[in-house]
Order: structure tokens, then sequence, then C-alpha cells
């Protein structure tokens, strides 16, 4: 489907809708690996492998959703190269903990993305689709490539682990550094990585 | 952009009732959303709009 070649027009949407999508795909990256540097170098590769693959996307469907699976494998090939290890960014959580006073806010941020990043990589990003990005169970199934039960799951799953975390301030520090930990995630993401996105089929 | 962000996903189709997320709507689900909105909302960097700028020359 789509191999015909775009014409320019097409091309000038599809660049137009990819260029929308940057922000989001920021905030999902910065979800996912937790440091910004990192993050961005996985969107702008994520944007480079879009462009490439632009005659793959079917216009008219979601470029969000597109573009968020192509960003999902390349983490997901990045981190069993070993390149992230969900590593906590202190400045941005101390920047977005005193940008926008005034609000009501319980629970410190930097906690929260603390407590995020603590989370098993399927779940995180179970939780960021559906909590943070705003995707339906239905969505965020296909962009992982898993049936719409297991995305409940996780995003179930996700979301108690926070509740006590958060709740009884047990977060741990440094989880994701220990090796243990880490090797159980590695493992943990081949799973993930089978069942690649549906969206993305290439 | 909040239009996206209404239900928590939650699937309008379908006959059957989910679990309401209202029931258990913790403190963090609302940080959880602002952490993400905050870098939405972050002025892109220049690295992007050069990248972007240079897709069209790419092929």
């Amino acid at each position: 489907m789509g191999a015909e070649k775009r014409t320019a027009s097409e091309k000038a949407d599809f660049k137009r809708e990819l260029t929308e999508v940057v922000p989001h795909l920021r905030a999902f990256a910065r979800g996912l690996c937790g440091r910004a540097d990192m993050a961005d170098d996985l969107v702008q590769e994520t944007l480079l492998k879009a462009w490439a693959a632009q005659e793959r996307f079917q216009p008219g469907t979601s470029m969000r959703a597109w573009t968020f699976v192509i960003l999902r494998n390349a983490y997901l090939t990045d981190m069993r190269r070993n390149r992230f290890r969900g590593e906590y960014d202190e400045t941005v959580a101390e920047r977005v903990l005193t940008a926008p006073a005034g609000q009501e806010e319980p629970i410190h941020l930097s906690d929260m993305h603390r407590a995020l990043l603590t989370l098993p990589p399927e779940r995180r990003e179970a939780l960021l689709l559906v909590g943070a990005g705003g995707f339906s169970y239905e969505e965020a199934a296909n962009i992982c490539g898993c049936a719409v039960g297991t995305i409940k799951s996780r995003v179930g799953r996700a979301r108690a682990a926070l509740n006590t975390m958060l709740a009884d301030g047990s977060i741990p520090k440094r989880s994701i550094e220990d090796d243990t930990a880490h090797r159980a995630i590695l493992e943990e993401l081949d799973d993930v990585a089978a069942g690649q996105g549906v969206a993305a089929r290439s | 952009m909040t239009s996206e962000h209404t239900s928590e996903g939650k699937p309008v189709t379908g006959g059957k009732k989910e679990a309401t997320p209202d029931k258990e709507r913790p403190d963090w689900a609302h940080g959880l959303r602002r952490l993400y909105d905050s870098v939405v909302e972050e002025e892109l960097p220049d690295s992007f709009k050069d990248l972007l700028s240079q897709l069209d020359s790419k092929d």
C-alpha cells in the first residue's frame, strides 16, 4: 500500500504534518528515556526515518501515531544497544518544577518523572501513550503492536505502581542503573520488541 | 491541544462501559500530563528547524 511515488504537494503535506508532531515526539521521547539530549537525538533519528519512509504513510491517518511507532522502535533498538539507561534528567525536572507557578500541585514533578522511569519500559510507554499522550487504548495497542487488553493491563499495573510509590514516597533511587534491574529490563524489552508496532510494518 | 487530552484515552466506542477512570484519578495523573505538555510547549531547538529544512534536499 502507498508504494507509488508521492507528488510534490503530498510531500509538502507530509512535511507539514511531520513538523507539527515534533513537539509530541520530543515529549514522548523524553518520557521514555528521561534525558533531554538523548531524547532529542532519538527524535532526530525518527524524523529522518519517517522522511525516508514517507511513502508508507497513508495520508489521512494519524501522523502522531505513525511517527510514535518509528520512535518507539528506534528507542527499543538503542536500548538494546545499551545507549539509554533511563537516566533521570535533574535539570529538566527542575525547570518543569519552577515553570508554571500558581497551580496547586501536590506531587513534585521530579518525583513523578523519577517514578515513571523506574517502571518497566512496556508499562512506562503504555502509561505515557494513554495517560500523557491522550491516545485511546486501541490507538496505544496499535502503536505497540499488541492487544488492547495487554495495553489496559500494562496501564493498570503502571498506575498501581505509581500510586504506591508516590503515595508512600518509596521511589527507588537508582534501580534503573542497578545491573540486575537493567538486565531484567533488557529481557523485557525483547518481549516488547517482539510485538513491533503494526503501523510501521516495513 | 486539550481536546485530544480529555478522557484519559478512554475508548468512546464499544457498547460496554470500561472501568471508570474517575473513581481513581490520583494527583499524579495530572502531573504526568504536565510533564508531557511541558515538553510539547517548549520552543523547538534550532537543531530541529535545521533538520526539517534540510529534509527536502535529502532525496
